[in-house]
């Protein structure tokens, strides 16, 4: 296929797993924003989003501070935020439509669709009334796009590069968001030692594990308390937890390996070596390394395959 | 003067007959309630808008600013066209695009047609659209337009009946053809029962024929043809509708940065490295297509295209160059080009036309300019016109200078009252004026899906039909007699008025 199509579907997958991926964060800090809790742990939470996406300078640009209003417009519907969620929507569907042909009716509609609904949902006032209810929508619109490619796709090349897009973006963003929750927690995130903070903890590592639809899972797969070190360990290590940097890696190295060209060998060899590292890590090890060196490195060695990726498919120099 | 409406045998409609093509469409269209008819028009809107069937219009804003995104207005009643009349039309066209292919490729070898001292020479060598290039370039089947758009109108001869006339040819990029297929299938969704009750002829094949004639345009020495469709890009107007194109033929929808040409073949950059390209349906104006031959500075083309065309390891269609042919200086030369070329009588009619390079013609034009159309020769879009009746006093005397210092860009018509179709406005169906564009096909053979798109100028009164300026479109049927090919479920309730006796007679004698 065109490598210009190759890149538009690997790109307007990677926005709408961003649009998401930022959906369930605010969704997860407006929700607990409601609980009782002191100013400082909700401020903390904000602060969390934009730590996470690299945003402080530019939202300082523009807000005096950080408040949940001006976090959620930020990062919502500021058109000037490369990063907010219309921005995002809005790549995923300017890419879309510069490939419609490659994509099915359904699969194409359904961005189309989103693109038209969100200005809707943005208007002015609507938003405001139920941000839940409109993070619960951009979830589901993500939901419908990954289905209806599944569902309408044939699974050639197009559909190779549009799951590559989704799983690397994942992988990208799980990793910021369990560095960012657990960087917040400093080195107490080990054991609480008083019941305030032990209840605190509780409300903390459930947020994390919600905001990924981690929650039952845990309980599920452990039967116990949340125990941050179980909470990292299922989000990095765990294969059959859809959203762990090990799942995605799984996925990122599986279509990779479906759209291998005469170039790729080198930038397979590598994703196949990061997957190894999770297929054959332990949490134990990994905190002992220390968890925020160990995301860094992640981070940076998935920016580099996505950084090879394009070399070798989508921007080819000839 | 005279009027004719489509549908109804005389204006205005209040106590009209309806023609007998439109009979049982009539007995369908005085059941539905007006608010029945308004929720599908909503309907309607709102598919066209998901589907993203949208054309872009620069530096425009819709209400929630989501940008520069139209969509052409559909209308809900179709327009019907009885096949006996189509079957004449589709010969006409046949002859007459095989006339103009063979003066394209007149033109740029021995200009018989010219020795012939038909058309003067200096309407070739002056015509901003000759490509000198092009001497003496072959190219397959020695066809030149492989994809015709011939804007046909109809208007009231002096007895008021009836008669069809072309009023432009389009040669270059003609489009709308993907409207023509989206408002079939959204009559087909949105009134099912009708195409029960109606035998109308379908489109849907058009992408098949399209592919068709675009692989038997290749050469032969590429047996297996790589087809693309090459477009200026997602910001183009009719952006919509190559990506259509090419997804419904499964051909690739490159842009010129998509290809390159290494010792004189066009590849595309592929997930797999190049691949040849044998055929591209390019959506793209000639002076764009090479920025080593034409504009200097295009990306929208690709650098050294027109070496591996005159090369023959490529196939352009349209082929360069066949604007010569389209322009309006030479429209009224086609009647002769087929007289001279096939020693026929030309089937379809050219509206008379005055060329103000002439004396003779341009005094006839400023002595009669509020009666008359004038166009531009090398306008389109219906830009650069003045008709004449609807002008003021102060823009007839404006363009008749604007004539009087270049003549030669100038040709002059009567004003067509152009036939009228009952449209969905409003205030509820009033006639408006419409227009036919067939596609019309040519590589080894030349062949068109029944019909094409109808334009219908919105605007009360208004002759022009483009999207730029206010038109919108309708479905638009060729309908077969009833039991042609014999009985089908809704012949029955005709067999039980009829006896059944005219179905069996025809097949009989089919």
């Amino acid at each position: 296929m065109l490598s210009r199509t190759a890149d538009h579907l690997y790109w307007m997958s990677r926005y709408t797993e961003r649009a998401e991926n930022t959906a369930r964060m605010l969704d997860v800090n407006y929700q607990t924003s409601m609980l009782p809790q002191s100013a400082e742990v909700a401020q903390l939470g904000w602060q969390g989003v934009l730590s996470i996406s690299e945003l402080r300078p530019a939202y300082f640009a523009k807000h005096d501070a950080i408040t949940p209003e001006g976090v959620m417009e930020f990062m919502v519907r500021d058109e000037s935020n490369p990063s907010s969620i219309i921005s995002c929507l809005k790549a995923a569907r300017e890419n879309a439509r510069a490939v419609r042909g490659a994509l099915t009716t359904e699969s194409w509609e359904t961005q189309n669709t989103t693109w038209l609904e969100v200005n809707r949902m943005l208007r002015p006032g609507q938003f405001e009334r139920d941000p839940g209810a409109f993070f619960e929508w951009v979830k589901h619109r993500s939901h419908l796009s990954r289905g209806v490619t599944l569902g309408t796709m044939l699974q050639d090349e197009a559909f190779h590069f549009s799951r590559l897009g989704t799983f690397l973006e994942r992988a990208d963003n799980t990793a910021r968001l369990v560095d960012v929750k657990f960087h917040a927690m400093g080195s107490e995130f080990f054991g609480a030692t008083t019941e305030e903070h032990q209840e605190y903890d509780f409300y903390h590592w459930s947020a994390i594990l919600r905001s990924v639809s981690g929650f039952e899972v845990y309980r599920k797969v452990y039967r116990d308390v949340i125990k941050p070190e179980r909470v990292a360990e299922l989000l990095i290590l765990r294969v059959d937890m859809p959203r762990s940097l090990h799942h995605s890696l799984n996925e990122v190295v599986n279509n990779l390996g479906k759209v291998a060209n005469d170039q790729s060998a080198e930038t397979l060899r590598r994703a196949g070596k990061l997957l190894a590292e999770l297929q054959y890590g332990r949490v134990d090890e990994i905190l002992a390394t220390g968890l925020h060196a160990y995301l860094t490195q992640f981070l940076d060695r998935v920016n580099e395959l996505g950084g090879r990726i394009s070399q070798d498919f989508l921007v080819p120099a000839h | 003067m005279h009027k004719f409406d489509e549908m109804y045998d005389r204006l205005p409609y209040e106590g009209a007959g309806i023609r007998q093509h439109y009979q049982r469409y009539d007995q369908w269209l005085a059941k539905q309630p007006t608010e029945v008819m308004r929720s599908r028009r909503e309907e309607a809107e709102m598919i066209f808008r998901r589907v993203g069937i949208t054309f872009a219009v620069y530096g425009a804003k819709d209400e929630d600013g989501a940008g520069t995104e139209r969509l052409i207005p559909f209308d809900l009643l179709p327009r019907i066209i009885p096949a006996d009349e189509w079957a004449a039309m589709e010969k006409g066209l046949v002859q007459r695009v095989t006339a103009l292919n063979r003066f394209i490729h007149d033109i740029y070898h021995d200009q018989e047609i010219v020795k012939a001292g038909i058309v003067p020479a200096e309407q070739i060598q002056g015509n901003a659209q000759f490509r000198p290039e092009m001497i003496g370039v072959q190219v397959p089947n020695d066809i030149y337009s492989n994809i015709s758009g011939i804007d046909i109108v109809r208007a009231p001869d002096s007895s008021g009946k009836g008669e069809y006339y072309v009023l432009e040819d389009n040669l270059r990029v003609p489009s709308g053809v993907s409207y023509m297929l989206e408002n079939r299938k959204m009559m087909m969704r949105l009134f099912p029962e009708l195409f029960a009750q109606n035998r109308v002829a379908p489109v849907a094949h058009y992408p098949d024929l399209l592919l068709e004639t675009l692989r038997a345009s290749a050469w032969p020495t590429a047996a297996e043809p790589t087809v693309v469709v090459l477009t200026p890009g997602m910001y183009n107007s009719a952006y919509f509708e190559h990506a259509f194109l090419a997804q419904q033929m499964g051909v690739e929808l490159v842009e010129g940065q998509d290809l390159f040409v290494k010792d004189d073949f066009v590849y595309m950059r592929t997930t797999r490295g190049p691949r040849r390209v044998d055929v591209i349906y390019r959506r793209v104006d000639d002076d764009f297509l090479d920025p080593e031959v034409f504009r200097p500075h295009s990306t929208l083309g690709c650098t050294g295209l027109m070496r591996a065309y005159k090369a023959g390891n490529v196939v352009i269609c349209n082929a360069v160059g066949t604007g010569v042919a389209d322009d309006k200086s030479i429209y009224p030369y086609v009647p002769k080009m087929v007289e001279f070329y096939l020693g026929e009588q030309p089937i379809l009619k050219n509206v008379p036309t005055w060329m103000c390079r002439q004396k003779d013609d341009l005094d006839y034009v400023l002595a009669n300019m509020k009666d008359l159309v004038v166009k531009e020769v090398h306008g389109a879009g219906g830009y650069g016109m003045l008709i004449g009746p609807a002008a003021t006093q102060a823009e007839i005397d404006e363009f008749r200078e604007v004539v009087r210092a270049k003549p030669d860009g100038y040709i002059a018509q009567p004003t067509l009252s152009l036939s009228t179709s009952p449209t969905f406005v409003e205030s509820g169906i009033a006639p408006r004026h419409i227009d036919l564009r067939p596609f019309v096909l040519s590589a080894k053979e030349v062949q068109m899906v029944p019909g094409g798109l109808t334009r219908v100028a919105l605007k009360e009164g208004s002759l022009v039909v483009n999207s730029s300026q206010g038109g919108g479109t309708k479905d638009t049927w060729i309908l077969e007699p009833e039991g042609r090919f014999g009985s089908q479920s809704q012949s029955q309730s005709q067999s039980q008025r009829q006896g059944g006796g005219q179905s069996q007679t025809q097949s009989q004698s089919a």
